[in-house]
């Protein structure tokens, strides 16, 4: 039994949770612990807003698969952290956020910086906890980061004491958590299985629709071998984009609001639809009457609660999506009587109609002379990065358009604020990535009015050695609400024309970056090329069509097949 | 339709708020809600009465199991179930009503706690229908002021046991 400082068993702690980067910036409360760390072999990433540092944490988990940690000091520190503890609960990403508090025999006295960090982030984390004693915190780490990763993943928020940190304690050993109420179901049902498999056996005109579930699980591989075994075409959410290539020919693209229309048609008639890690989201599914109401639905999910939410299923399968996928697979190469190749030769007149809309009606733009679209930059984007980069985004039009014409055919290589649609997310979770993956290329497509949200973590880039590149359609909108207001509120533009914008070119130099500019088609490339080929950070400032608009478009309510089109 | 879930919690600070703040949060509506200690002093007990129809109480029943801090859900009112609560009525008893003050209480099987030369206390437990019945009793010969605890309920043992 070892005697230490509630600080360094934390280290202790973070250490033996394989934790080697943390994102996180200090205070009084926490004094000691940055101290204690200081003495260890992990790396605090000094970012310049509490803002940064959670969602910074966030992305170096969507794009590595472990567990975010960032560290805030109480008070302001920790509210600061609260939009990017939010954005991660939407997206159930696996984070520990640490937070100082202040001495116990201080709390509930509206002591200096003290807040109720945990009444505050209650409905916004998956669990959370306030240490009040010393015997507590190891334990209380160890399962915050047990309950982080399992089940449904999600962020947990330690709060802890300043005295606790600065006392001794003696360090106890490790052992196996068991938690009596709390057991995530991994394994599915087999009987259920059974009855999925014969539902996708007996249709005719089957669509998987995929979610972020999937990616979280690891899930990609065991999904592409049913899509592909099975000829079965796939639609993913904007959380799901790399769940499945997106280049490969049973790729619809995304579904939804601003989905193909290969993919909302394919949805609304179908047959089946398999719904595996997603949550049918208001984005996804437009008008709930008339979605996928034709199809018998099978939905995979880790969580119970996502399951009839807002749909009825006829098939639930409450299980890890890996799990259960593989389950899927096994019963169809073990089930006797099968042929693979004739049940999959089945689905060739759907797969034929499928293609007919994506000929008629395929992802696409205006071109107009030498003004840049912004659809062209994210396809200069993806051919001149061999479609090999991590890619964040900001929100609005810009993550649209992204998500649209990037073709991401690998998981955890799209990081974006889904559930939550936080503007200021895709900076910080460049540096995130870039951190966690030093020798890949990352970049951020940026609004001009999101990156302004954080664009102090640029110094943070630069202080880390990060290369990030960060592209900004620039339109000097509020392009997303410009557009709603375009269609539905008589082109009245309330609050949204930005009327200064800084010079991001000379920002970029104040901060010892790059700035590039392009304002005509032509510079597009060579403006790409030369920032892919700087090891700086680099901001490409592309002053793009103003009112270019996002199409397809579903109006918020309509049903998805009443999509308005380019 | 109403439900009586009886939820089983660990005995930790914080973990009603958790409830609360799930129905607040989601907007379903508590009717009443009731908790106290087991005989594990570890784990409370709540009782909690509240409306929907199948499908919200779905999703109440799986929303209050995805809590950490929850151990178990039942909605009991889905079985053979008793149900109780208990009320105090302070009720204006002067000359003229004195006497039928107590015949309403005696027929409740309520007990008198507390006498003033122009009120009583009383105490009843019942169902949540008959405290209605007898608060709409008393009310014509005036009730002064109120409290009820809430509903708590038990499954009844099963027949074959
Ligand atoms: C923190 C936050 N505030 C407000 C919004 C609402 N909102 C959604 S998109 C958008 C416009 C974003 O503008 P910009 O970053 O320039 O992107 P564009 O749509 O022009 O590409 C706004 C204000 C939001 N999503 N997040
Ligand atoms: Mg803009």
């Amino acid at each position: 039994m070892v005697k230490m400082t509630g600080s360094q068993a934390i280290v202790k702690c973070l250490q033996e949770e394989g934790v080697k980067t943390i994102f996180g910036y200090p205070g009084g409360a926490v004094i000691d612990l940055f101290d204690a760390l200081m003495d260890s072999d992990i790396t605090n990433v000094l970012v310049r807003h509490e803002q940064g540092a959670v969602h910074a944490a966030d992305s170096f988990s969507r794009v590595t698969g472990e567990v975010g940690v960032a560290l805030l000091t109480s008070g302001p520190g920790a509210t600061n952290g609260v939009t990017g503890i939010a954005t991660a609960y939407c997206d159930s990403i696996p984070m520990v956020i640490l937070t100082g508090q202040v001495p116990r025999s201080l709390i509930g006295n509206d002591a200096f910086q003290e807040v109720d960090i945990v009444g505050i982030t209650r409905p916004c984390t998956k669990h959370n906890y306030l240490v009040s004693n010393k015997e507590d915190l190891v334990p209380v780490l160890r399962e915050a980061f047990y309950i982080a990763r399992t089940g449904r993943p999600g962020p947990v928020l330690v709060d802890l004491p300043k005295d606790l940190m600065a006392g001794q304690l003696t360090y106890p050993e490790q052992k196996p958590i068991r938690m009596q109420n709390y057991q995530p179901t991994y394994e599915p049902h087999i009987g259920q299985i059974a009855k999925a498999c014969k539902q996708i056996l007996k249709s005719r005109k089957p669509v998987l629709y995929v979610g972020g579930g999937v990616i979280l699980s690891d899930a990609h591989k065991a999904l592409e071998e049913l899509a592909i075994n099975l000829n079965i075409p796939v639609t993913m959410t904007l959380m799901g984009l790399g769940a499945f290539p997106g280049s490969h020919p049973l790729s619809m693209g995304m579904l939804g609001m601003h989905g193909s229309y290969t993919a909302n048609m394919a949805v609304a008639q179908s047959d089946l639809l398999i719904a595996v890690g997603a949550r049918f989201d208001d984005r996804v599914t437009g008008k709930l009457e008339e979605f996928a109401c034709n199809a018998k639905i099978i939905h995979i999910d880790i969580d119970p609660t996502s399951i009839s939410k807002n749909v009825k299923v006829d098939i639930p399968i409450v299980a890890d999506c890996q799990y259960a996928l593989t389950a899927i697979n096994s019963w169809f190469s073990k089930e006797p009587g099968i042929n693979i190749k004739e049940e999959a030769a089945q689905h060739e007149a759907w797969l034929e109609t499928i293609r007919e809309w994506s000929a008629k009606y395929p992802m696409t733009y205006k071109e107009e002379g030498e003004l840049i679209k912004p659809q062209y930059v994210i396809e200069m984007l993806d051919k001149l990065t061999g479609g090999n980069a991590i890619i964040t985004t900001e929100v609005g039009q810009n993550q649209m358009w992204t998500a649209q014409f990037f073709k991401f055919n690998k998981p955890r290589h799209f990081v974006t604020s889904g559930g939550l649609g936080t503007m200021g997310f895709g900076l910080p979770a460049a540096i995130g990535a870039q951190m966690a993956f030093p020798d890949r290329l990352v970049i951020d497509v940026a609004g001009d009015g999101s990156i302004q949200m954080n664009i102090q973590e640029l110094a943070t880039a630069k202080q880390y050695n990060c290369p990030v590149k960060i592209a900004i359609l620039n339109n000097s909108y509020l392009g997303m609400v410009r557009q709603w207001q375009e269609l539905f509120y008589d082109k009245r533009y309330a609050s949204t024309v930005m009327e200064v914008t800084p010079d991001f070119v000379k920002l970029a130099e104040a901060y010892g970056a790059v700035g590039l500019r392009a304002t005509k088609k032509s510079e597009v490339v060579p403006v790409i090329e030369k920032a892919l080929a700087s090891n700086n950070v680099v901001i490409m400032d592309f002053s793009i069509a103003r009112e270019e608009n996002v199409y397809p478009m579903v109006p918020a309510g309509k049903a998805t097949t009443e999509m308005l089109l380019v | 339709m109403k439900h009586t879930l009886s939820v089983l919690l660990q005995n930790k600070p914080g973990v009603l708020s958790r409830v609360t703040g799930l129905f607040s949060g989601r907007g379903f509506n508590i009717e009443s809600l009731c908790v106290a200690e087991t005989l594990d002093p570890g784990i409370s007990c709540l009782t909690l009465v509240t409306r929907g129809d199948n499908s919200i109480i779905e999703q109440i029943t799986k929303q209050l199991h995805k809590l950490i801090d929850v151990i178990k859900v039942t909605d009991i009112s889905e079985k053979e179930y008793v149900e109780r609560e208990m009320v105090l009525i302070r009720i204006k008893a002067e000359s003229q009503t004195r006497a039928e003050v107590l015949r309403v209480i005696d027929i409740f099987r309520g007990k008198v706690v507390d006498v003033s030369s122009r009120s009583y206390a009383v105490e009843v437990t019942g169902s949540a229908s008959k405290i209605q019945a007898l608060i709409d009793l008393l009310k014509p010969i005036g009730i002064k002021e109120i409290v009820r605890t809430g509903t708590i309920a038990m499954a009844r043992a099963s027949k074959n046991k």
